[in-house]
């Protein structure tokens, strides 16, 4: 399989080192059962029903509107801050239904990480803005937190950018350094899961490219569930691939069986650009 | 450039230029306008007040008719007025600018109290005087210093309410989505990050709002009245540097006109100063 990232750094992440997966006796850190989403009246997601397994990268594509966005920010409860946003049937996170009411929301969501399209770095330095989400939920000495923040930021290829300001505002950052500090503050918290809503579409392919290589590093202790319209991105990166449509599932499976022979027309159809 | 000198020659092109031209005109005499009054007043202020100012200004009371005096008992009563109505009016503003903000954004009874609060913030600041008149003073029985905190209180919530409400909703909400995806509940998101993003702008409208009761004189009239001696009693009437500017100004006594003129470039000068550091504070915000 050849496929072209783009800006010619292809050097990040080889995508032939994804070797063909069996789903068979993979273990499954989250599963999806018949999930339906609405905006109000409107229904975006149509009965999607889907694994995500542990330790492997899956990602989620299609065109906008497709309800990939919706899809992931279901996983984190996210929708829940906003009124008129519901969910009904079964997404199961190590067997347990997140989606029931007398869910603790915040320790799900300590849990589940999430990476946003555009940075978002809290109005703190840099050091603050991990040792806050560390503080939250574990009390720990001085020097303790200051070891996390340091792991968290090697974790995130930031440390040797930022060792020496570390009492910087965060916002000072670029926007690569920005994104990479965010996902330094999601490590911190220890989640089992990241959730990466478009993480590069507002950075530069050197960025970009450093990212990718992030998360391919990060999957070895966590699950990872990346949304992208970049079809090069989700070869390059992911393990999986879930192909959306209008609100439904209309293909899942190994990344290169998918981006090679896709099953369903439309993947075809969207995999090589005739629509989207 | 064949081609600009044709369209240079064109008519519609000349007309063009010719109503730029009167329209910039009228712009700058309408600026002209506005901005000599301003520079008058000023200027009249200026050469007034400082003629009077000196160190007895801030030493000495009030004095009676026909002799010299300060002001000290009116800027010591405007001090602690002003304070006192900010600290009762900042924390009922910011809760409820937070309320609007942040918890009712999308009921109805966010949008009831949005419009009641500004119809307070545009209310004739008599009103408010009137207002505190009948539910405190009257009961009291005497005009006091309270009445006089809490009726400037009245108008800086609207302004504290308003302000805070405005900066919270610039707070982009990736940043609160980014608060709640590491776990942050709800309030200490509000308390940790969003005040923090928010807080050059919340503390600029607090300064707007000492800025705006600085001058207020007609919700004083009715509260604190006044008083010509030094008094730190707030069950008394208290003096204040507006109401004794409106009572010196008005009086045929040219040592009471000079102090007037005093008083009213002391306020000017604090204001202007407030301003100043309120869009010092703005600015800082917006390159950070």
């Amino acid at each position: 399989m050849t496929i072209t990232n783009g800006h010619g750094l292809a050097t990040a992440v080889p995508v032939a080192t994804h070797a063909k997966v069996d789903t068979a006796g993979l273990p499954e850190k989250v599963s999806i059962k018949n999930l339906e989403f609405f905006y109000g009246d409107s229904r975006a997601l149509k009965g999607i029903t889907l694994s995500l397994y542990a330790n492997k990268t899956t990602a989620f594509i299609g065109p906008s509107g497709c309800g990939k966005s919706t899809l992931l920010r279901i996983l984190n409860r996210m929708y829940d801050l906003y009124p008129g946003q519901r969910a009904t049937g079964e997404v199961l996170f190590d067997g347990d239904n997140l989606l029931r009411a007398d869910q603790d929301i915040n320790l799900l969501r300590a849990r589940i990480g999430m990476v946003f399209q555009k940075p978002t770095p809290f109005p703190m330095s840099i050091y603050e803005n991990i040792a806050f989400g560390i503080r939250l939920y574990e009390s720990l000495p001085k020097a303790e937190i200051d070891a996390r923040v340091e792991s968290a930021l090697r974790r995130a290829a930031l440390w040797d950018e930022v060792k020496d300001k570390l009492n910087a505002n965060g916002q000072s950052l670029s926007g690569g350094q920005q994104q990479r500090l965010c996902i330094a503050r999601t490590v911190a918290v220890k989640p089992e899961v990241i959730l990466f809503d478009e993480p590069c579409s507002a950075l530069d392919p050197i960025s970009t490219a450093k990212i990718e290589e992030l998360i391919d590093e990060l999957k070895q202790d966590y699950t990872i569930v990346i949304v992208t319209h970049n079809m090069q991105q989700a070869a390059r990166v992911s393990d999986f691939t879930a192909f959306m449509y209008l609100g439904e599932l209309i293909e899942f499976g190994a990344t290169e069986t998918l981006f090679t022979t896709p099953k369903d027309s439309r993947t075809q159809a969207y995999i090589t650009g005739r629509f989207g | 450039m064949a081609d600009m000198s044709h369209a240079m020659k064109s008519p519609r092109y000349a007309g063009r230029r010719r109503r730029n031209a009167i329209a910039k005109s009228l712009a700058w005499i309408a600026t002209a306008f506005g901005l000599g009054w301003l520079v008058l007043i000023l200027g009249i202020l200026l050469i007034e007040g400082i003629g009077g100012l000196s160190l007895s200004v801030f030493t000495e009371n009030t004095p009676p008719p026909g002799s010299a005096g300060g002001l000290l008992n009116a800027i010591t009563g405007s001090l602690i007025i002003t304070i006192l109505a900010v600290l009762i009016g900042t924390p009922i503003g910011i809760l409820a600018g937070t309320y609007l903000a942040e918890y009712g954004r999308h009921s109805k009874l966010s949008s009831v109290v949005r419009f009641i609060n500004d119809i307070l913030l545009s209310a004739p600041s008599i009103v408010v005087g009137l207002f505190i008149y009948e539910i405190m003073v009257a009961p009291m029985g005497h005009f006091s210093g309270w009445a006089g905190a809490v009726a400037l209180a009245v108008i800086v919530i609207p302004v504290v309410v308003r302000t805070t409400e405005d900066m919270l909703t610039l707070v982009p909400d990736t940043l609160r989505e980014a608060a709640a995806s590491i776990g942050l509940p709800r309030a200490l998101m509000i308390m940790r990050i969003a005040y923090r993003a928010a807080l050059a702008g919340i503390v600029t409208g607090v300064l707007l709002a000492v800025a705006r009761i600085s001058g207020e004189t007609a919700p004083l009239l009715f509260t604190a009245l006044n008083n010509q001696f030094f008094s730190v009693d707030m069950n008394a009437p208290m003096p204040s540097l507006p109401v004794v500017i409106f009572q010196f100004a008005l009086s045929p006594y040219a040592e009471w006109q000079k102090l007037a003129w005093s008083g009213a470039l002391l306020i000017t000068v604090a204001v202007l100063a407030l301003s100043i550091i309120a869009r010092s504070l703005t600015a800082s915000r917006k390159s950070s």
